[in-house]
């Protein structure tokens, strides 16, 4: 049985396209991907995002517990303030990227919908007495509001000063009547903003149609899945199932930047430890399709080979994201790549349904914002 | 959803309107719907033969790529060459600016094997 989110009959009314996502059913777009994704870059849009996963973490034992658990230093952690991480396995595979936020003694953590349950029963199955975590997922409505008039249409709502927050912070406020957790963050490489209150239609709807009729001089629409992931692929942020998952670790996906080796002792540290001293054989890369031939007709797709530039050409990796960039106007992917074709500039192929097609490895963001 | 009754359609979504010995074909509203925002379609040259059911070209959506199946055995004798600036056509009007090649039906008999509108509409799970 698929799930709703309290925004479910509001999506209907507006005639999304809806489909079954990570158990939820989910509006993968309202009129159209490209429409949707511009009206992020230029003016304000609106995601649902009530699937993501809500987990409180309490008790005397959780700041030590998070910081064995996750790969980023919780420590550096004070109230307000949101970092990125990951779960490891032992191996130093992915259990999940996710969201920490610091509540003053006790933290939320923010999950990917599909990996929610195995999420939970891996933490609970290593948490001493001194913690405790409850999966507060179904009580949590979450609406990503995102674009450079995102603020310009919260500050209608709310009287707290989100104008002051900065990227990776939050503040416990009120937006149009609402309780909520208001913070500045997101997957879309704009401004914006994520705020998660109470999930119950009434508030849902209420948070909705406020934001909606403040964001109506700036242009705000909805905003589906579709152009969340088009926009998050512009930025090169991975998608946990495309990009990362229990057979990649941080380090070759490019997250050593979360990924604290000095902090002391966390789940699949030795293991990242021994990756690293051995010297890593693949690495992540952006690319962007580069070829006067074929550069507007062919798109880079999941699973998809990646080639070497000179003949005889070789599989030197394989595509784990790529679309039609709306911004760029060209097809653009991240993928894996033996480390010596790793670096920006490197000429590559990609094997578009059987056709290699030049391409070229760019440094991320694929965007400037 | 739109299923115009003149037309036919085959189980890969795509529709057939027959003019005498020609058929105009295209892909149905379900497709285009499905597919979202088109961004690229590859066309096959004219003078092109197909059989029936065999891919004829692919469509581009930001989202995946698709083949297109010739809905019957015939040549190609036109291509609508707006799709080349416009691949969005097909989202706007798929039974209409949004045709994608014209054909030479080579043998009646292929229509017979095709859906009428009450089937293709049972096929995709519509009331018709």
């Amino acid at each position: 049985m698929l799930k709703r989110t309290p925004f479910y009959t509001i999506h209907q009314a507006l005639g999304a396209r809806i489909v079954p996502f990570a158990g939820f059913e989910m509006p993968v777009q309202y009129t159209s991907i490209i429409e949707e994704h511009l009206r992020v870059r230029n003016a304000v849009g609106v995601f649902d995002v009530s699937h993501m996963g809500e987990f409180y973490v309490d008790g005397a034992g959780a700041e030590a517990f998070l910081q064995r658990m996750t790969v980023n230093d919780v420590t550096k952690l004070f109230n307000g303030r949101v970092q990125y991480s990951a779960l490891l396995y032992d191996d130093g595979g992915i259990v999940d990227d996710l969201l920490v936020y610091d509540l003053g003694g006790r933290y939320m953590l923010v999950v990917n919908a599909s990996n929610k349950d195995k999420d939970f029963n891996w933490l609970v199955s290593h948490a001493g007495y001194d913690v405790e975590i409850r999966d507060a997922s179904d009580d949590v409505a979450l609406l990503a509001v995102q674009g450079p008039k995102s603020l310009a249409t919260l500050q209608k709502l709310t009287t707290d000063d989100i104008a002051s927050l900065n990227y990776y912070h939050f503040l416990r406020g009120r937006v149009a009547g609402a309780e909520a957790i208001i913070s500045r963050t997101g997957y879309t490489g704009e401004l914006g903003f994520e705020i998660y209150f109470d999930a119950n239609e009434g508030t849902a709807a209420a948070v909705w149609n406020a934001v909606m009729d403040a964001g109506k001089e700036f242009g705000i629409g909805p905003a589906g899945l579709g152009a969340r992931d088009t926009l998050r692929l512009e930025m090169g942020y991975c998608l946990y199932g495309n990009d990362i998952d229990q057979t990649t670790h941080p380090l070759e996906a490019g997250l050593g930047w979360i990924t604290k080796l000095n902090k002391g002792d966390f789940t699949g540290r030795e293991a990242l430890l021994k990756a690293h001293n051995q010297g890593l054989s693949r690495a992540m890369i952006g690319f962007v399709v580069d070829d006067p031939d074929h550069g507007s007709k062919a798109f880079p797709r999941h699973g998809y080979d990646l080639l070497s530039a000179g003949t005889p050409r070789e599989k030197i990796g394989h595509i784990t994201s790529g679309t039609f960039s709306p911004l760029l106007q060209r097809g653009i992917g991240m993928g894996y790549v033996s480390s010596k074709y790793a670096e920006p500039g490197t000429e590559i192929a990609a094997s578009i349904r059987g056709i290699p097609v030049r391409a070229r490895v760019v440094k991320f963001p694929f965007v400037n914002r | 959803m739109n299923i115009p009754d003149h037309l036919r359609y085959t189980k890969d979504h795509e529709w057939i309107r027959v003019e005498g010995e020609f058929g105009i074909v295209g892909i149905t509203d379900y497709a285009q719907g499905e597919l979202g925002d088109i961004v690229f379609v590859e066309l096959p040259g004219k003078g092109a033969s197909f059989a029936q059911g065999q891919s004829f070209g692919t469509i581009e959506a930001v989202k995946a790529v698709s083949d297109m199946f010739l809905p019957v055995t015939g040549e190609i004798v036109d291509v609508n060459a707006n799709l080349g600036n416009a691949p969005e056509l097909i989202n706007k009007d798929p039974y209409g600016e949004g045709w994608i090649v014209k054909v030479k039906i080579s043998n009646a008999a292929d229509l017979g094997n095709l859906f009428d509108a009450a089937g293709y509409a049972s096929h995709v799970g519509q009331a018709h």
